[in-house]
């Protein structure tokens, strides 16, 4: 299949995931609840006490892995439970599949990421002087655990306790670019420049090479095992 | 001239036999049914058949003039209808159709869609959500998904299973039409059914 046709193909799973969740909310409803939620309760629970920036940056992170946690696996336990996975199986080239998946994942958490970055400047006074880089580190690291949790999101797809096993099976792969992610954020945040947090961010590009390669050549015997 | 050739497929789940040692070869023109009680392994063989399952042993090919096919042409040349592979519910019967034609490569006009949709007897009902047909026209649209790649393997699961009168008929023509032309293979428990194809294997004995 030339490049053309897998986009092309890669490109109707995302369209067809996109019009889903515009007429059911359910993945959108369920991250933003949960990073919104969590948000609002550590700010009134903090009052007028700041934390420090170490801190702010880990409650940062720590905000979006669990909304990640709560939503991507949808993406193909949707697919499951609704009976429709057989017929994408006859029908759709795994690649095309699994780059359809990724992009909707990374539409989704960039979504919440849009609408919980703000309320987290705001709800814990995190210092916001060096706002593109912290965006920056912010792209790297959605891209970062999209790349990862979508392939662990297709091995639980058929399992009978997906909730937990996701969490489970992706927490040791997303510990590196967590550390790397809470590093480089904090050092955002402390107001360091972009040659300062170089080495996080290169060890973030090739977590995500690495990460994209072994899922791609991975996901057709998941998907169809 | 296309072929479907299976040698001595056997499987097993855990320490239960479903079936073993299971030879046949099909080639265009030719049709088979399977039939045997609950649970003897129709649906089964036909996830084996599809590649979808794993064979405890032996082997399934797919072959066009004597060339294996590789996984990409067997996928644009097979479908399936069956009780277990659904629609989107949330889709349109229009959006469902356009979806699975632009998986296969294939762009489908408007008059084709209608084509379609008239074909299994769903007229007017195209730009309706599927989550509010009724489970016989859920059938007759995965008949439409189905035709929409023209296949040359054609596997049918229980094919006349939520279908009225009309729709039984119509699903008789259309095996009656498609055997000429491809490999079919249906799985039932409805003696009528058997009539339509050249072969019968009965599993569970």
């Amino acid at each position: 299949m030339d490049s053309f046709g897998l986009a092309s193909k890669a490109f109707a799973v995302l369209a067809k995931d996109l019009r889903l969740e515009w007429r059911t909310r359910y993945a959108l409803n369920t991250i933003l609840m949960f990073g919104v939620t969590t948000l609002a309760v550590v700010s009134f629970s903090l009052g007028q006490a700041g934390l420090p920036v170490k801190l702010l940056a880990a409650l940062y992170w720590i905000v979006v892995f669990f909304s990640a946690m709560a939503a991507l696996a949808q993406v193909f336990t949707r697919e499951e439970e609704a009976g429709t996975a057989l017929a994408l199986r006859l029908s759709a080239d795994p690649n095309a599949v699994y780059l359809g998946k990724l992009f909707f994942n990374l539409i989704l958490l960039s979504t919440m990421a849009a609408i919980i970055t703000p309320l987290y400047f705001v709800f814990t006074d995190a210092p916001a002087d060096n706002i593109l880089l912290f965006v920056l580190v912010l792209g790297l690291g959605i891209v970062a655990l999209c790349t990862a949790t979508t392939l662990v999101a297709a091995i639980i797809s058929r399992a009978a306790v997906r909730g937990a096993l996701f969490a489970v099976l992706s927490f040791p792969i997303l510990l590196l670019p967590l550390i790397l992610l809470v590093s480089a954020s904090d050092s955002v945040l402390l107001g360091q420049s972009i040659s300062e947090i170089l080495a996080p961010l290169q060890a973030l590009i090739a977590y995500i090479v690495v990460m994209l390669t072994a899922s791609i050549m991975l996901f057709r015997f998941v998907w169809k095992a | 001239m296309y072929t479907l050739k299976v040698e001595n497929l056997s499987k097993r789940f855990g320490s239960r036999r479903v079936f073993s040692d299971l030879s046949f070869e099909l080639t265009t023109g030719r049709s088979l049914s399977i039939t045997g009680r609950n649970g003897s392994g129709k649906t089964t063989l036909l996830m084996l058949l599809l590649g979808l399952h794993h064979a405890t042993q032996g082997k399934v090919s797919y072959v066009c003039d004597s060339e294996q096919l590789p996984d990409s042409a067997v996928r644009a040349g097979t479908a399936l209808v069956s009780p277990y592979l659904n629609l989107y519910d949330q889709l349109t019967g229009e959006e469902n159709l356009v979806f699975f034609a632009t998986l296969s490569g294939i762009n489908l006009s408007g008059k084709r869609i209608d084509e379609l949709l008239a074909t299994v007897g769903l007229e007017r009902r195209g730009v309706d959500p599927v989550g509010a047909y009724s489970s016989g026209m859920k059938q007759r649209l995965k008949y439409a998904v189905a035709l929409l790649k023209d296949p040359a393997y054609l596997f049918l699961d229980e094919p006349t299973s939520n279908l009225d009168i009309d729709g039984k008929l119509f699903v008789r023509q259309l095996v009656e039409s498609r055997r000429r032309n491809s490999i079919v293979v249906i799985a039932t428990n409805e003696e009528e059914d058997y009539s339509l194809t050249d072969g019968l294997i009965r599993l569970g004995q």
